[in-house]
C-alpha cells in the first residue's frame, strides 16, 4: 500500500508540474506586463530598465523557477482588473462554485443510486423503461440547453424561480458566503444545481444499472438467494457494495467534466463563481487571473483524483494486490 | 460442399441483407425511426445550398428590418421566413440548415481524427508492449481524467485571448476539430490495445509472421479487423459527444462565430433575446440539436446491443 501511495503522489506531483509549466508558458506569452504596469507613455529606456528590473530578460528556466517559487508561497500575481492578489479573487469566488457542485452532487447521488438499483432489479417494468428512456434524452441535451429551458419555463414563463445570481447569502465563519442559509438563497441555487446535475445523473443511473445487473448474475449473489436472505439485504448490502466500486472510479474521472460544466452553468445563470470569473478574465485578457484559475482548478482536480484513487485502492483488495508489486 | 459454393456466389448486397445486423435493424422500430431521422437530417444539410431559401453567410441577403420575426405560423410571422428570423434579420430555417451542416462536419471530422490517433496509438502500445505500452497507457489515463470539454475550454479561451477574436474566428472550425479530435483518443486506444493483447498470442498471427509479413501488415490486416465492432460502437457515441462539445464551446463564444454559425452559436445568439419573448431563436436550433444527438445516441445504443454479446446477455 505504501509503495502505491508514493507512486500515486509522485504522479500527482508530475501532473501538477506540467500544469504549472503550461500556466507559466501562458503567462509568458499572453499580454505584456509592462504595459499593464506603466501604460504607453514611458520612454524606451525606462522600459528596458524596468524589464531588466522585473527579470523579464532572464532565461525561461530562471523565470519559471521564480514563478514556481512564488506560486508555492501562494503568490500567483495581481489581477489586472480587480487590482487584488489573483488568489484572493479566486478564493472569494470558490464558495459559490463549491456550493453549486455540492447541490448537484446531492441530487446526483440521491437519485442515481435508487433509480439505478430499481432499473437493474426490474429491467422490464414500465417505470424502468421510462427511466431509461428519459435518461437517454437527458444525455442528449447539453447542459446549457437544459439551463436555458429551465430559465424559460420557471423564470420567464411561470415566474417561480429567479433566473440569475446567488440572491441573499448568509456568511458562515466570517468569509464563506452560503446559499443554504436563507430561503432566497435556496431558491437561487435550485435551478443551477439541477442543470449541473442533469448531464451526470443519466450517466450514473446507466452505469449503476449495468454494474448492478452484472453483479446480480454473479455466483455469490445466487448463493445469498439460496441461503434465503431477504431481497433487500441482498440488493442493498451484498450487491450494491460491489456495484459502487466502478462508480467511484467513474466519479473520479467525471471531476474534470464537472469543472467544465460549472463554467457552462455559471455562464447561463450568471452565477458569481470561478467558472464565470474565468470567462470574464479571458475576455479582459486578465493574464494573472487566468493563470491562477488554471493552477487552483488543476490543484483541486489533482488532489481529488488522487484521493479517489487512494480510496479505490483501499476498498478494492484486488487493486491492492495487482498494483502493490508494480 | 455445395453450400459453400452457393454462398460464395452470393452478391455482397445479398450477404449484407442476410446478416444479423440488418435482421435486427428491420425488427427494431426505434432503430428504424432513428435512422430515418438521422439520414433525413444528413441529406437535408448536405444539400442545404439547394434547399435553403437564403444564404446565411451572405450579409447582403438579410435586412435588419426583418429582425426577430416569429415563425410563420404565429400571428406576427411572415410567410417568407418559415421558422422566423434571428436578431440580425437572418432567415432561421436557412441558418439552421447551414448550422447543422457545420455541427455534423465538426463532429465527424473530430471523431475521424480521434479514431486515427487512438487506433494508431492502441496498435503500437499493444503490439510493442513493455515500456512503450505502459508509458502510452499512463498518458491515456491522465488524458482521460482531464475531460475534453475542460481542456477545450481552456485551450480555446487562451488561444482567443492570445490572437484576438478576429484571427480566432477565421480558424475556429479547424481549431474545434483539432482540439476535440486530440482530446479523446484514449477511448479508441484502450479498446484497440485490449484487442491486440488478446489476439497477438493466437496462432493465426504466428502463421502470418511465419509467412514473413511485416508488423504493419499484421497489425492492420490481421489484428485490427477484430476490433471493428467496438470501434463502430464507440464512434457513434463519440460523434454525439463531439457535437455536444462543439455546441457547448460555441455557446460560450469559444467556437464558431455568429457570421458562420453552428447550432451552438445560433442558440447562444438567441439566448440574449429569450427574456424579451423571442423564444424561437433559441428553441428551434435547440430542438434540432437535441434530436440530432438523440437519434445518434439511440443508434449507438442499438449497435452496442447488437454487436456486443456480453452486454446482450445482461
Amino acid at each position: 500500500m505504501f509503495a502505491y501511495l508514493v507512486k500515486r503522489l509522485f504522479q500527482a506531483a508530475a501532473v501538477m508540474f506540467v500544469i504549472s509549466l503550461i500556466s507559466f508558458a501562458i503567462q509568458d506569452n499572453l499580454g505584456d506586463p509592462l504595459r499593464e504596469l506603466v501604460g504607453m507613455s514611458v520612454s524606451e529606456e525606462t522600459r528596458d530598465e524596468l524589464r531588466e528590473e522585473l527579470g523579464l530578460n532572464d532565461s525561461f528556466i530562471v523565470q519559471y523557477m521564480r514563478f514556481a517559487g512564488k506560486a508555492l508561497h501562494g503568490d500567483l500575481g495581481t489581477s489586472y482588473f480587480f487590482k487584488e492578489p489573483a488568489l484572493d479573487v479566486i478564493l472569494k469566488k470558490l464558495p459559490a462554485t463549491l456550493e453549486l457542485v455540492l447541490g448537484a452532487s446531492v441530487i446526483i447521488i440521491g437519485l442515481s443510486i435508487p433509480l439505478g438499483v430499481y432499473t437493474a432489479i426490474r429491467p422490464n417494468s414500465i417505470l424502468s423503461k421510462a427511466i431509461m428512456g428519459i435518461s437517454i434524452i437527458g444525455i442528449s441535451i447539453p447542459v446549457f440547453l437544459t439551463a436555458i429551458l429551465m430559465i424559460f419555463l420557471f423564470a420567464v414563463d411561470l415566474r417561480w424561480l429567479p433566473s440569475y445570481g446567488r440572491g441573499d447569502t448568509v456568511h458562515l465563519f466570517g468569509s464563506w458566503a452560503t446559499n443554504f442559509g436563507s430561503w432566497d438563497g435556496l431558491r437561487h441555487i435550485i435551478m443551477p444545481s439541477i442543470a449541473l446535475a442533469s448531464i451526470m445523473l443519466p450517466l450514473f443511473i446507466r452505469l449503476i444499472r449495468s454494474e448492478m445487473m452484472e453483479t446480480l448474475q454473479s455466483e455469490y449473489v445466487r448463493y445469498a438467494w439460496a441461503k434465503g436472505l431477504s431481497p433487500w439485504r441482498i440488493w442493498f448490502v451484498h450487491a450494491l457494495k460491489n456495484t459502487l466500486l466502478p462508480v467511484i472510479t467513474v466519479g473520479g474521472v467525471q471531476i474534470g467534466t464537472m469543472v467544465a460544466y460549472t463554467i457552462l452553468t455559471e455562464t447561463v445563470f450568471q452565477w458569481p463563481g470561478m467558472g464565470f470569473m474565468f470567462l470574464e478574465a479571458v475576455n479582459r485578457v486578465d493574464t494573472p487571473l487566468i493563470v491562477a484559475y488554471l493552477i487552483v482548478v488543476g490543484f483541486i482536480f489533482v488532489v481529488t483524483n488522487t484521493i479517489v484513487d487512494l480510496i479505490y485502492g483501499l476498498v478494492n483488495p484486488t487493486v491492492k494486490l495487482a498494483r502493490m508489486g508494480a | 460442399m455445395s453450400s459453400f459454393v452457393a454462398q460464395a456466389q452470393q452478391s455482397r448486397w445479398a450477404r449484407i441483407k442476410g446478416s444479423n445486423l440488418v435482421y435486427d435493424f428491420m425488427h427494431n422500430p426505434v432503430a428504424i425511426v432513428s435512422f430515418i431521422i438521422f439520414a433525413t437530417i444528413v441529406i437535408a444539410t448536405m444539400f442545404s445550398p439547394l434547399i435553403a431559401p437564403f444564404d446565411p453567410y451572405d450579409p447582403t441577403q438579410y435586412d435588419i428590418m426583418d429582425s426577430e420575426l416569429p415563425p410563420s405560423w404565429e400571428l406576427a410571422g411572415d410567410s417568407k421566413f418559415l421558422l422566423g428570423t434571428d436578431a440580425q434579420g437572418r432567415d432561421l430555417w436557412s441558418a439552421i440548415l447551414y448550422g447543422t451542416r457545420v455541427s455534423i462536419l465538426i463532429g465527424i471530422c473530430a471523431v475521424a481524427l480521434q479514431a486515427f490517433l487512438g487506433i494508431s496509438i492502441g496498435l503500437i502500445a499493444g503490439y510493442i508492449g513493455g515500456r512503450v505500452d505502459s508509458l502510452l497507457m499512463r498518458l491515456a489515463d491522465i488524458q482521460l481524467s482531464f475531460s475534453t470539454l475542460m481542456v477545450a475550454i481552456i485551450f480555446l479561451a487562451v488561444t482567443q485571448a492570445m490572437f484576438g477574436t478576429e484571427a480566432f474566428n477565421r480558424y475556429a472550425l479547424y481549431m474545434l476539430i483539432g482540439v476535440i479530435g486530440i482530446a479523446e483518443w484514449p477511448q479508441y486506444a484502450r479498446t484497440v490495445r485490449a484487442t491486440v493483447l488478446a489476439e497477438k498470442k493466437k496462432e493465426y498471427v504466428d502463421a502470418a509472421r511465419a509467412l514473413g509479413f511485416g508488423p504493419l501488415r499484421i497489425m492492420l490486416r490481421h489484428i485490427l479487423p477484430n476490433s471493428i465492432s467496438p470501434i463502430f460502437v464507440i464512434s457513434t457515441v463519440q460523434v454525439a459527444n463531439a457535437i455536444i462539445s462543439e455546441a457547448s464551446l460555441s455557446f460560450l463564444g469559444l467556437g464558431m462565430p455568429v457570421s458562420q454559425p453552428s447550432l451552438g452559436s445560433l442558440i447562444s445568439s438567441g439566448f440574449d433575446y429569450i427574456f424579451s419573448g423571442s423564444w424561437w431563436i433559441t428553441a428551434i436550433p435547440g430542438i434540432v440539436l437535441v434530436v440530432l444527438v438523440l437519434v445518434i445516441n439511440l443508434l449507438g445504443d442499438w449497435l452496442r446491443d447488437v454487436l456486443n454479446p456480453k452486454l446482450y446477455k445482461g
